[in-house]
C-alpha cells in the first residue's frame, strides 16, 4: 500500500529534485570547464603578462600562436614540437609491443617465471617512479647517450624501457577473451605466435588503441625525466620542458599568453584522442577490475 | 623417483652423476650441450662464458676490488706556474665506482644463473639420451620460440629493459642510502660506506631531518587518505547523479567533466598555480568584485595551501573516478535497488547500504592502486605549491610529500644519501599499507560475498 502512495503522490517533489540536480550539475560543470575556457581565452589575449584584472581579455589576437611557431630565438617551440613528435612515435611503437607481449604471455602462457614476474612488477610499482632517475641518468651517461642528439635516444629508452611493468589492464582484457578460441586454433595446427598475431590481436582493438594512445601521450606530458636528462641542451627540449620554462620568472611576462597557446595546441590532439578512446578506457578499466 | 636420487634434474645430481660432458660444463659452460647433440646452443653458451671472462679481466675484477672502499684518490688542484692557472687532477669518482660495482654484481649473478641452467640442461640432455628420448635439434628449439616457448621470445626484451633501467638503478639508489654521498661535508666526488647512520638520522625525532621526516610522513598519509577517499566517494556520487534515470543530456554532462582529463595534467595544474597567486586571476577578480580586501594567501599559508591542494585534486581526480566506476556501477544487480526501494529506502541509505559496500568489494584493488598513486603523487604537489610554504632552515615544505621531498633532496639539494633513505622508507610505508588493506579487504577475506 505505502509504496503505491509514494509512487503517485509526490510528482511535484520529483520535479523539484530534478531541477535541483540539473542546477547542481550545471554549477559543477561550470567549475570544471571554467579553467579550460580560461586557458583558451588567455591564448587569444592581446595584452601580455600573467596578471590581469578581468576574466575576459580586453582585446583578441592570434599573434600568440604565430609567435609560438615562428619565434625560434628564445624558446624554439617548433623544434621542441618535432623532437617530442619523433620521441612519441618511437616510444609508442616500442611500448605497445612490450605491453602487449608481456600481457599476452602472462595471460595465455604458463611458465615458471610467471607468478614471480607479476609479484616483482607489483613490488617495483611501490617505489617512487623517479627514485631510479638519477641512476638511470648515470647509466645512460655511461652508454654515451646524454650528449647532443643522442639525448633523444636516451629519452626514448627512459619512456619505453620499463613499460613491460604496466601490463595489468591489457592482461585483464586478454583474460576476458575465451580460451576456447585459442584451443580450437591450436588443434587446427596454429602456433602460439599465430594465435597471438592472428586471433588475439585482432580481437583486442580497444586495448591496443588504449595502449597506443597512453604511450603516445607520455612524452608530451613528462617534464620530470625530460628536464633531468636534457639539462641545458636547449635544442633537445621537449614540449613539456618548453611550456614549463615559459612559466619561469625570466620568461613569464613575455611568454605567458604563448604558454596558453602552446597548452591549447598540445591539448587539442590529446583531448581528441582521449575523447575518442574514452569508451575503450572504461572497457579496459572494467576488464582490469574483473581480472 | 624410487630407484635412485639420480632421476631428479638438479645441479647436485648433475655434478654427482653427470657424464664427462656434463661434468666438463662445470668449467667450460655449454660443453654438456655440445657433447649431447646440441652443438650450436652449446657453442653459443660457451661464447657467453668467454665474453664474461674477458669482461671480468678487462674491468669487472677492478670494479669489484674498488667497491668496498669506493675509491680514495682525491681530485686535486695543482698550481701550474708556467700557465698561471690551477689545473685539476682526476681523482676517484665514488659514484661511478659504486655504479660499475653494482653492474658487475648483476653480471656475476646473471652468469651464475646461466651456469645453473646449463648444468641442469646438460644433465637433462644426458638423461634423455640415456633413456633413448629425442633431443630437440637447433631447428626445433628455434621453432619452439614461436610456439611453446613464445613467452621467451616475447618477454626477453621487456625484461631486459626492466632489469637495466629499473632494477639496477633501484639497487644502485638503495645502496646510496648506506653511504656518505651528499653535499653535506662535501662528499659529492668521494664518499664511503657508513652503514645505517642516515637511517638513524632520518628516524630520530629530535634531530632536524628526523623532525621534518615525521612531519612530512604525517601529511603524506593525511593527504593520501583525503585524496583517495574524497575522490572515490564524490566521483561515485557524480557518476550516480549523471546516470540517474531522470537526468537529461547525460552525454553532455559527462563530456564537460571528461574534458578536464583530456587537458594534460601539468598544463592545468600550472595554470591553477598561476591563477591562485596573490596577484593571480582569482584574487584580482574577487578583489574587483569587492568580496575580499586582501589577496587570499592560497600558497603562502600552510593550512590553506593544504586545503587548496586537496580541493584542486578533487577537480583533477573526480572525472577519472567517474569514468572508471561508471561501467562497474551499471553492473550492480538492479534487484538490489528494487528491493531497497520496496522497503522504502531513500537514496542516501541506498548509497551507503548497497552502492558503497558493493563498490568497495569490487574495486578494492583499484582503491589500493590509487592510494599508492596518491602517496607517490608528484605532479599535483610539485606543480601546485612546489611543496611550499617552506620554513627557514628546512629542506621540506609544509605541503611536501615524501616523493617531492625526495626529489628536492636529490635533484635540488644533492643530499643523495638522505634522499635514498626517504625512498626506501616510502617503499616500506607503501608495502605495509598495501598488505594491510589488501588482507583486510572483503575481496580477500570473502571472495564469494557478492557472487
Amino acid at each position: 500500500m505505502s509504496t503505491m502512495v509514494k509512487k503517485n503522490a509526490p510528482s511535484a517533489r520529483k520535479t523539484a529534485v530534478n531541477v535541483l540536480v540539473h542546477l547542481l550539475l550545471a554549477l559543477l560543470a561550470f567549475v570544471w570547464v571554467m579553467p579550460i575556457v580560461w586557458i583558451v581565452l588567455t591564448s587569444f589575449r592581446k595584452e601580455p603578462g600573467s596578471y590581469v584584472n578581468t576574466f575576459f581579455p580586453k582585446g583578441y589576437t592570434v599573434n600568440n600562436y604565430v609567435k609560438l611557431f615562428t619565434d625560434r630565438n628564445v624558446l624554439n617551440f617548433p623544434k621542441m614540437f618535432s623532437n617530442t613528435l619523433i620521441i612519441a612515435i618511437v616510444c609508442c611503437l616500442i611500448s605497445t609491443f612490450f605491453v602487449l607481449s608481456v600481457a599476452y604471455s602472462l595471460s595465455r602462457m604458463r611458465f615458471k617465471f610467471r607468478k614471480p614476474y607479476m609479484n616483482i612488477a607489483m613490488i617495483l610499482g611501490l617505489f617512487p617512479g623517479f627514485m631510479a632517475m638519477v641512476a638511470q641518468y648515470y647509466i645512460l651517461k655511461a652508454m654515451g647517450l646524454t650528449e647532443g642528439s643522442m639525448i633523444r635516444i636516451a629519452l626514448i629508452i627512459v619512456y619505453s624501457a620499463c613499460t613491460g611493468l604496466g601490463f595489468q589492464i591489457a592482461k585483464g582484457f586478454f583474460d576476458t577473451i575465451p580460451k576456447s578460441i585459442d584451443e580450437a586454433a591450436i588443434i587446427d595446427g596454429a602456433t602460439q605466435w599465430q594465435v597471438f598475431t592472428r586471433i588475439t590481436i585482432p580481437l583486442s582493438k580497444p586495448i591496443i588503441i588504449y595502449t597506443v594512445l597512453t604511450s603516445f601521450i607520455a612524452p608530451w606530458v613528462d617534464f620530470i625525466f625530460a628536464r633531468v636528462i636534457c639539462r641545458a641542451n636547449a635544442d633537445q627540449f621537449t614540449v613539456a620542458i618548453g611550456l614549463w620554462n615559459m612559466l619561469q620568472k625570466e620568461y613569464i611576462n613575455q611568454w605567458y599568453t604563448c604558454f596558453a597557446a602552446g597548452a591549447v595546441v598540445i591539448s587539442i590532439p590529446i583531448a581528441a584522442l582521449f575523447l575518442y578512446m574514452q569508451r575503450y578506457y572504461v572497457e579496459g578499466m572494467s576488464g582490469a577490475v574483473k581480472g | 623417483m624410487g630407484n635412485s636420487g639420480s632421476q631428479k634434474i638438479s645441479v647436485g645430481n648433475a655434478v654427482r652423476y653427470g657424464d664427462l660432458w656434463t661434468k666438463l660444463s662445470m668449467i667450460l659452460m655449454g660443453a654438456g650441450m655440445f657433447g649431447h647433440q646440441q652443438k650450436i646452443k652449446g657453442a653459443f653458451v660457451f661464447l657467453i662464458e668467454i665474453a664474461f671472462i674477458v669482461y671480468m679481466i678487462g674491468s669487472g675484477i677492478h670494479n669489484l676490488v674498488m667497491l668496498p672502499g669506493l675509491g680514495s684518490v682525491e681530485a686535486g688542484e695543482v698550481y701550474n706556474e708556467a700557465k698561471g692557472i690551477y689545473e685539476y687532477t682526476q681523482g676517484d669518482n665514488s659514484l661511478l665506482i659504486l655504479l660499475y660495482g653494482v653492474i658487475t654484481l648483476f653480471v656475476i649473478a646473471a652468469i651464475i644463473v646461466l651456469w645453473i641452467l646449463q648444468m641442469r640442461h646438460s644433465y637433462k640432455l644426458q638423461k634423455d639420451l640415456e633413456a633413448g628420448r629425442h633431443v630437440p635439434t637447433f631447428k626445433e628449439d628455434l621453432y619452439s620460440l614461436i610456439n611453446g616457448n613464445l613467452h621467451i621470445t616475447l618477454m626477453t626484451l621487456p625484461c631486459l629493459g626492466i632489469l637495466i633501467f629499473n632494477i639496477v638503478p633501484l639497487v644502485f639508489m638503495i645502496s646510496m642510502a648506506f653511504t656518505t654521498y651528499s653535499k653535506e661535508g662535501n662528499h659529492l666526488m668521494l664518499f664511503d660506506w657508513n652503514g645505517m647512520t642516515q637511517f638513524y638520522r632520518v628516524l630520530n625525532m629530535n634531530g632536524n631531518i628526523g623532525r621534518q621526516f615525521w612531519h612530512v610522513l604525517a601529511w603524506t598519509i593525511v593527504w593520501a587518505i583525503f585524496a583517495t577517499f574524497l575522490n572515490y566517494i564524490l566521483g561515485m556520487v557524480l557518476a550516480l547523479v549523471i546516470n540517474r534515470k531522470d537526468t537529461k543530456a547525460k552525454g553532455f554532462w559527462r563530456f564537460c567533466f571528461v574534458l578536464s582529463i583530456a587537458v594534460p595534467q601539468f598544463v592545468s595544474l600550472m595554470v591553477m598555480n598561476i591563477m591562485l597567486q596573490p596577484h593571480g586571476a582569482v584574487n584580482v577578480i574577487l578583489q574587483n568584485l569587492g568580496w575580499i580586501a586582501e589577496p587570499i594567501p592560497f600558497w603562502q599559508d600552510a593550512m590553506l595551501a593544504r586545503i587548496t591542494i586537496i580541493v584542486i585534486n578533487l577537480w583533477v581526480g573526480i572525472p577519472y573516478t567517474m569514468l572508471q566506476v561508471t561501467g562497474i556501477l551499471q553492473n550492480i544487480p538492479s534487484e538490489l535497488y528494487e528491493a531497497a526501494e520496496m522497503d522504502g529506502a531513500g537514496p542516501v541509505t541506498t548509497f551507503f547500504k548497497i552502492t558503497l559496500p558493493y563498490m568497495l568489494f569490487v574495486t578494492t584493488p583499484y582503491l589500493i592502486t590509487s592510494f599508492v598513486g596518491n602517496i607517490n603523487n608528484f605532479n599535483v604537489i610539485y606543480l601546485l605549491s612546489g611543496g611550499g610554504p617552506t620554513y627557514v632552515g628546512d629542506t621540506a615544505g609544509q605541503t611536501d610529500l615524501l616523493v617531492t621531498w625526495l626529489y628536492k633532496l636529490t635533484i635540488d639539494q644533492q643530499y643523495y644519501n638522505i634522499g635514498a633513505v626517504i625512498g626506501i622508507l616510502t617503499f616500506i610505508v607503501l608495502t605495509v599499507v598495501t598488505l594491510v588493506t589488501y588482507r583486510n579487504s572483503s575481496s580477500y577475506k570473502n571472495e564469494e560475498a557478492f557472487m
